[in-house]
């Protein structure tokens, strides 16, 4: 059994999810559901259990993968380790706030 | 693992798995009257609710197929219901009483409440003792119409708990059971993909259009999701968008083909796995599912939603550790091993599984414990 922090839908998923609590700074181990692959990323702040973890850089405006999917557009620049939620992520399907 | 549920085998061949009498209400009005027979006759079970007053059209339709639904529902022994007026409060009885149950109507007009009470509760005291003469048989796991929803998602509700509710629904379909699931607003931002899991492409169109509908029913009122969908809850847990929140949403739809689009509250006519046209409003979407006819529900969630249904015994499951924890008392299938994986999802499916056939054999829920029952009709529109 691995020490994992995070899990991943698939490959190429531009994020993962927190399974435990993570701390600003901390080393963590990410692994993917099926295949097992694992991933290593510093995470740049702190992320509750559930939330997401970028684990590619991602350009402001660009559309962020999970599931294989679309989940919405990048409000902001991401950088890998980053935090992903409601300030730099939106969704596609309304133009709210534009 | 045992797989012979125990159940009681109805007149018309379905099988409940509880055996209520039911006391319901044509309306508002009549809900004392039903409380108060409920409160005299033990074993008897009361669904006072808000509506039925100057309902016309569509959404009085609905409002009868879902009394009607639950009278009709397997999990119920015998029917007594009550109305300010006679006429609606027959017209519920008939639809219940082609299941071949016993039910009886009274109506308050000309008699006034303490007489009513008084006539129904003796009609419910010899319904009662019909219903506990009856025994429960053995029967088998694909006799259950089971009925899916999650509430209060998060990302381990698409993660662990809804692609485990999946398998679930493929083993219960592949033994030649029935399953429901539906939500057509939380779709949204999927839709395309679940369109492709019907079986025949006129299906996926339907579902499509059934979509649509709804999308333009919501850009009609110059609105739109967000703020609502995903709510506060999904939010803290980690769900940012409507399509994130849907792609977790649909792997609860399994493998096995959706065979039928269902419109609320109505009952699938052969084995299979369904698609019903709902809320997503848990107790809404739960009680549609129910007058259809669904006699268990799985209910999946992240966060912690609570509900119950004082018909369909609701099952709850979770694989958000702090959840399972911080909230135990509600949950009854803790899953959140697939999160730390040291168990895979057919091990969590086994989990579910048992805990289905033990709430088949008498068991009661946590939401039942809890006295959890949101009986919640769906209005379409205002009352006259």
């Amino acid at each position: 059994m691995s020490s994992h922090k995070f899990l991943v839908h698939d490959d190429g998923d531009y994020v993962g999810v927190a399974i435990q609590d993570i701390q600003t700074g901390e080393e963590v181990l990410g692994v993917e559901l099926h295949s097992g692959k694992e991933y290593h990323v510093k995470s740049n702040h702190d992320i509750p259990l559930g939330h997401k973890i970028a684990l590619q850089a991602i350009k402001n405006g660009e559309t962020i993968l999970k599931y294989g999917e679309n989940i919405g557009v990048a409000t902001a620049d991401v950088k890998i380790g980053d935090w992903v939620h409601t300030h730099n992520l939106r969704t596609a399907r309304w133009d709210y706030g534009n | 693992m045992e797989t012979k549920i125990l159940g009681y085998k109805r007149d018309n061949g379905r099988i409940g798995i509880r055996n209520h009498v039911l006391i319901i209400p044509v309306d508002d009005l009549s809900n004392a009257s039903c409380l108060a027979v409920e409160h005299n006759i033990a074993g008897t079970l009361a669904i006072p609710h808000p509506y039925g007053r100057l309902q016309f059209g569509a959404d009085l339709e609905l409002h009868f197929k879902t009394l009607i639904g639950a009278g009709r529902n397997p999990n119920i022994a015998a029917v007594v219901i009550i109305g300010i007026e006679p006429n609606w409060a027959k017209l519920i009885a008939d639809g219940i009483a082609e299941t071949g149950k016993p039910v009886a109507y009274f109506g308050i007009e000309g008699y006034g409440d303490l007489k009513t009470i008084e006539r129904a509760s003796r009609k419910a005291q010899e319904f009662v003792q019909y219903a506990t003469s009856l025994e429960k048989v053995e029967c088998e796991l694909k006799d259950l119409v089971v009925s899916f929803k999650c509430g209060e998602s998060d990302t381990t509700t698409g993660l662990a708990s809804n692609p485990t509710a999946g398998v679930v629904g493929d083993r219960l379909v592949e033994m030649g059971g029935t399953v429901i699931f539906g939500e057509t607003p939380e779709t949204t931002g999927a839709e395309h993909i679940l369109a492709k899991h019907f079986a025949t492409p006129e299906l996926g169109a339907k579902f499509l259009k059934i979509h649509k509908d709804y999308m333009d029913l919501i850009e009609s009122k110059g609105a739109d999701l967000l703020g609502t969908q995903p709510t506060q809850g999904n939010i803290a847990g980690g769900l940012t968008t409507i399509e994130e929140k849907a792609l977790g949403n649909i792997t609860k739809a399994g493998k096995t083909p959706i065979i039928g689009v269902l419109a609320p509250c109505e009952e699938p006519t052969v084995p299979g796995r369904y698609f019903m046209d709902t809320s997503s409003a848990a107790a809404e979407c739960v009680t549609s599912m129910m007058a259809a006819g669904a006699t268990l529900h799985i209910f999946i969630t992240g966060q912690g939603n609570i509900v119950g249904n004082p018909i369909e015994p609701v099952i709850k499951m979770s694989a958000n550790p702090n959840t399972c924890i911080n909230m135990s008392e509600h949950i009854d299938v803790n899953i959140s091993g697939v999160l730390s994986r040291e168990i895979n999802m057919e091990q969590a499916a086994d989990k579910v599984m048992e805990c289905i056939i033990k709430t088949s054999r008498g068991r009661l829920t946590d939401a039942e414990a809890l006295n959890h029952k949101e009986f919640v009709l769906t209005r379409l529109y205002p009352s006259a």
